[in-house]
């Protein structure tokens, strides 16, 4: 028995280098094993900090649109963020308008980015697409917005066109359900 | 370096345990007649510092947690119990909020300390490394800890941070949305930045432990950056060390205690004593004071991604530092540009600190531009081409040449 031991034991030493021997095989498929046990046990460590069932469930909001005056800005909240919702005047909507595509950072018409026949209506994600931050209505050099933190300005489509931030403030998906609500979500 | 390891404890319980386990022989090799240089001055006694500012932290960490409660509604206002109502709970909050502030300043200290004095080469690269790993373990607690209040700067705090992440391409938002368990930060957010805020001192305790074996392995750097060449060169750690790290603690722990009693909201901002509102972000928001150089880098860069790239690189860069610099000679004392250029690097960093805590607008923006690409020229470019170009001093032959009488003119003395 001892005998048949270290045989095998030489063998593979004089395996190494030419050879794959069985005992190699069964190396490697057990550290598989145990390599792909090990991942897919951390699976549910890792996926645990997604957003819960609770936080997925309260993700669509209804508001009632007649209380806003033209020219005012409301903030809602919605999965825990704020959603400006823009009563836009012809000026602001004309302003939006009149931009050439080829000055935009992320071109985009301002079209896209209402329903159509409700052009006065701008509904934007509050949330300046660089780090995060609340930007500021009817503020910086396009009267649109502007975010305190780094210093991004929006014009009055919610589109980026100075500053860090990459791209236009995010337009939810939303729907009128009658001519004066929209359901967000 | 260590000392000898023949100790042998008297009494017979510890004898006992000594056959056992022999820790005493252990303490008594790393912390008694560990040989450090003779030479090592009071740049050197912030590793000690170091260490008992961690231990403060954990302690009053520790208590605190027993009158937190770590909810979005009742955050807060368990801080505020904390300062009225709780026995001493002022004083537990201040020295754990001021400590976190005397932690970064003694480590930048112990940072610069090493840039000075080339602690990072051969053979202390993997000494260094495991520094810089702390420091960013250091750095991701601070952050986490001051979210816990959930004031407005700590729940703005969170939001930027985390939205540094939305910068990596096509799943970066998964992974933000991943990092916050919801849409924005709240709830589950403070709730798992509360356990990790936990758990990332206790991992710190991890690597400074490695840390220490991997110094006393190499043995301390000195001031000439010259090795140890005999016993001539050496003290015991215990008396000569242990002193003097403990005088340059009491001094530090003035200090400390100034700010705790004191001035104890100098470092802190006002904004963070309004309760976090999700639906409004400050007019002017700042990190505390210590992110302030690297907060500055961010927003120097244009693009979302660089800056963000940009930012965790000037840390990163500290990693491969024993690589960059290609000169042989260790200690600026004996490198007259090296010397220079640390001090330039030591005035850049300060003035990207003042810069961070500016808002990002006009000279700002541009000064902040200037000194990100002078902190990356620096190590990128400066630090390989000295090496080269520079023509060091000559080094002194050993450690207790330049301080102690040679060997036969002592002679020659006792003679007359």
């Amino acid at each position: 028995m001892v005998r048949r031991a270290r045989e095998l034991v030489v063998a593979t030493s004089k395996a190494v280098g030419t050879e794959p021997t069985r005992r190699d095989f069964l190396y490697i498929a057990t550290a598989t094993v145990g390599a792909v046990g090990a991942a897919s046990a951390t699976w549910p460590l890792i996926s645990q900090m997604n957003p819960d069932a609770s936080v997925l469930a309260l993700s669509s909001a209804e508001v009632d649109l007649t209380p806003i005056a033209e020219g005012q800005i409301i903030t809602i909240k919605w999965r825990g963020k704020p959603v400006f919702i823009s009563h836009r005047t012809k000026k602001e909507i004309d302003d939006a308008r009149a931009v050439k595509m080829d000055d935009l950072k992320d071109p985009q018409t301002d079209e896209a980015r209402v329903k159509k026949g409700k052009d006065q209506w701008l509904v934007l994600v509050g949330i300046c697409t660089h780090l995060g931050c609340v930007p500021l209505g009817h503020e910086g050099q396009y009267n649109g917005w502007f975010c305190p933190c780094h210093g991004s300005v929006y014009d009055t489509s919610g589109r980026i066109r100075q500053g860090p931030a990459p791209t236009n403030l995010e337009v939810p998906p939303y729907e009128f359900a009658s001519d004066t609500s929209i359901k967000i979500g | 370096m260590s000392g000898d390891s023949d100790f042998q404890p008297k009494n017979p319980v510890l004898k006992w345990i000594e056959r056992r386990l022999p820790i005493l022989s252990f303490v008594n090799s790393s912390f008694v007649s560990y040989l450090v240089p003779r030479n090592l001055n009071y740049w050197w006694t912030f590793g000690g510092i170091l260490t008992v500012m961690l231990a403060v932290q954990i302690v009053t960490g520790i208590v605190l947690v027993m009158h937190y409660t770590p909810t979005s509604a009742e955050a807060f206002n368990s801080v505020e119990h904390i300062m009225r109502d709780v026995n001493y709970g002022w004083l537990l909050r201040y020295i754990h909020a001021n400590g976190a502030s005397m932690f970064f300043l003694a480590v930048y200290i112990h940072i610069f300390r090493g840039l000075y004095y080339g602690s990072y080469k051969e053979p202390r690269e993997i000494l260094w490394i495991l520094g810089v790993i702390i420091f960013v373990l250091m750095m991701a607690a601070a952050f986490m800890g001051y979210v816990l209040p959930w004031g407005q700067m700590s729940f703005w705090a969170a939001t930027v941070i985390t939205n540094l992440f939305t910068a990596i391409p096509l799943v970066g938002k998964a992974i933000t949305q991943w990092l916050w368990g919801g849409y924005a930060v709240d709830q589950p957010t403070l709730q798992r930045f509360f356990a990790l805020h936990y758990l990332l001192p206790f991992m710190i305790v991890g690597v400074v432990v490695l840390h220490i074996w991997a110094l006393h392995h190499v043995g301390q750097g000195n001031p000439t950056g010259i090795d140890v060449k005999s016993d001539r060169d050496t003290i015991p750690f215990t008396p000569y060390a242990t002193v003097k790290d403990n005088f340059a603690l009491i001094c530090f722990l003035i200090v400390f205690a100034w700010f705790v009693f004191y001035i104890p909201n100098y470092m802190g901002h006002p904004d963070n004593y309004i309760p976090a509102n999700p639906l409004q972000t400050p007019p002017h928001i700042v990190p505390e004071w210590y992110f302030l150089p690297f907060y500055a880098i961010l927003r120097a860069i244009p693009n979302k991604l660089m800056g963000v790239v940009a930012l965790f690189g000037s840390i990163g860069v500290l990693a491969f530092l024993p690589w960059l610099d290609t000169s042989k000679v260790r200690s600026a004392r004996f490198r007259p540009l090296y010397k220079q250029f640390f001090w330039v690097l030591v005035v850049v960093c300060i003035g990207l600190g003042y810069l961070g805590s500016k808002p990002a607008e006009g000279a700002y923006v541009i000064i902040a531009r200037i000194l990100t690409a002078y902190y990356f020229l620096h190590f990128l470019v400066i630090l390989p081409a000295l090496g080269y170009l520079e023509t060091p001093r000559p080094l002194p032959t050993s450690i207790s040449e330049p301080v102690l009488p040679r060997k036969s003119a002592a002679a020659v003395g006792r003679k007359g």
